[in-house]
């Protein structure tokens, strides 16, 4: 069984956000790394970069795949977790902590009411 | 159309492997991590199940000649449990596949056995029988691809886990092959492999598969290893991947622009030579060479090599992160006039142009 944390939702593609209503955290869940293998490499926008719900923001690549990344949520990015350049197995090894990708300054806290919840979303990985 | 399944698809299943179709088989890609079985191999062992591999045998009084006339290497050096890799041409000396001949003991007419790619063995059957008519040939050609599955040992540990399930194969030596019982099953095992470690492959009878599988895993510690890591290891090496690296359609290239000149014999007769011959001589115009990147990134299949002017000049066939180096490596075709190790290009990754330079392969000797 994969970790789905109560504290956050998800999107489809296997994003979560946290969802305190003014910041998000924004990473891949449990369930997506296990998936993906291996993750050796990152891309991830800068600090004041626009991101858009349902839009790419960057990608995660493993040994064998490259996978774009989707936002959760809309607004600005105000930090980004620079420590997964020199180390991206953080993503593997601890997804919803140290392997954390965005901080975003939410523009719409009313977008995370369309995210899934997790019990909706551990429903989608079984 | 449905996958064809390797013996132990639904043993790999029960250890969570994970799987991927390959040449129309559904292998397992990964045990437990790419990285870790990558790295059992490099300093310990590993065990792949290749069963997706195809077997042909080829036997009769003109065996040895339909052989010749079909592999660009040279047979007739191959002395019973010899073996051999050699490339399979067109007319236009095109690769179709490359491959491994193995002489196999015979009292009674000559055999071979050779090896193509995964989902080639059809094919290849049809290619034999067809150029065997052709040619008017004494020979029986037979896929047996179903009848063998096939398990690569890898590793600078693997003849010492050889050694504790067979008799009387530890002394083989490189490309060196014959018929052992491993752990009571009847099989062929060539000091053969495709990692740039010492190993072996042995092919055993299909319905034994599980038998000799759990052996190496359970009793001499050969840690189960999926095709994700086998194509990092050969990576590494600058080994060609058949459908990727060379495709009749997709890629098609003859030997000398694939780096595997070695494996053509000119002063023999094959299906190619003679255009073969012709770009011996004229050279080629494009090289398959090594390629690191110098900024962050993994170049990966089908993205464009650049010059410094920005010019698309080549392009990638196989890359990845690999996990010896920790360094994102690649391999691909350039222009002979970029390719001399220390050049500098560009890889476009994304549309984001990342520095290279050409290396020499084996990447773990640059």
């Amino acid at each position: 069984m994969f970790d789905v944390p109560e504290d956050r939702k998800y999107l489809e593609s296997h994003e979560y956000a946290t969802t305190d209503g003014e910041t998000a955290t924004v990473g891949i869940s449990d369930f997506a790394q296990d998936e993906l293998g291996d993750v050796v490499f990152v891309e991830l926008p800068a600090e004041g970069d626009e991101v858009t719900k349902g839009e790419e923001f960057g990608v995660v690549e493993s040994i064998k795949a490259v996978s774009d990344l989707y936002a959760p949520v809309s607004g600005t990015v105000v930090d980004v977790n620079e420590e997964l350049f020199d180390r991206p197995e953080l993503v593997n090894e601890d997804p919803y902590g140290e392997g954390w990708m965005l901080e975003v300054e939410v523009s719409d806290p009313d977008e995370f009411d369309g995210l899934l919840s997790p019990e909706e979303y551990r429903g989608q990985t079984e | 159309m449905a996958l064809r399944k390797p013996p132990l698809r639904e043993a790999h299943a029960a250890r969570d492997a994970k799987f991927t179709e390959f040449g129309g088989w559904d292998m397992p890609v990964e045990f437990d991590s790419i990285r870790t079985e990558h790295a059992a191999v490099r300093e310990s062992v590993g065990i792949f199940d290749v069963s997706h591999m195809g077997e042909v045998e080829v036997s009769g009084p003109d065996a040895a000649t339909l052989m010749q006339r079909l592999t660009t290497n040279d047979v007739t050096r191959l002395a019973p449990g010899d073996s051999q890799y050699a490339m399979i041409t067109n007319e236009e000396g095109t690769i179709l596949d490359d491959t491994v001949v193995y002489r196999l003991p015979d009292e009674e007419t000559e055999r071979y056995l050779f090896v193509p790619n995964a989902g080639h063995d059809a094919e290849m059957h049809d290619r034999w029988t067809a150029h065997r008519e052709e040619w008017g040939l004494d020979a029986r050609v037979d896929d047996v691809t179903e009848e063998w599955a096939m398990f690569a040992v890898q590793g600078p540990d693997a003849a010492d886990a050889v050694a504790a399930a067979a008799d009387g194969v530890s002394d083989l030596s490189k490309f060196e092959a014959r018929y052992a019982d491993v752990v009571g099953a009847r099989s062929w095992v060539a000091r053969t492999g495709y990692t740039g470690e010492d190993g072996f492959e042995i092919l055993c009878p299909w319905d034994e598969a599980e038998t000799v599988w759990n052996a190496f895993v359970d009793d001499h510690d050969c840690t189960p290893c999926g095709l994700g890591a086998r194509d990092t290891l050969r990576i590494e090496m600058g080994f060609l991947l058949s459908g990727q690296d060379f495709d009749p359609e997709t890629e098609p290239r003859n030997p000398y622009e694939a780096g595997v000149g070695f494996a053509v014999k000119l002063d023999t007769e094959f299906v190619g030579r003679d255009a073969l011959e012709a770009v011996y001589e004229e050279g080629v115009d494009e090289k398959f060479v090594g390629l690191k990147l110098l900024d962050r990134g993994v170049a990966r299949h089908g993205y464009d090599v650049v010059d410094d002017d920005g010019h698309v000049v080549g392009h990638v066939t196989s890359g990845t992160m690999s996990p010896t180096l920790n360094e994102p490596i690649a391999l691909g075709y350039v222009p002979v006039e970029h390719a001399d190790p220390g050049t500098r290009l560009r890889v476009a990754v994304r549309e984001q142009e990342k520095r290279a330079k050409v290396v020499s392969t084996p990447f773990l000797e640059d």
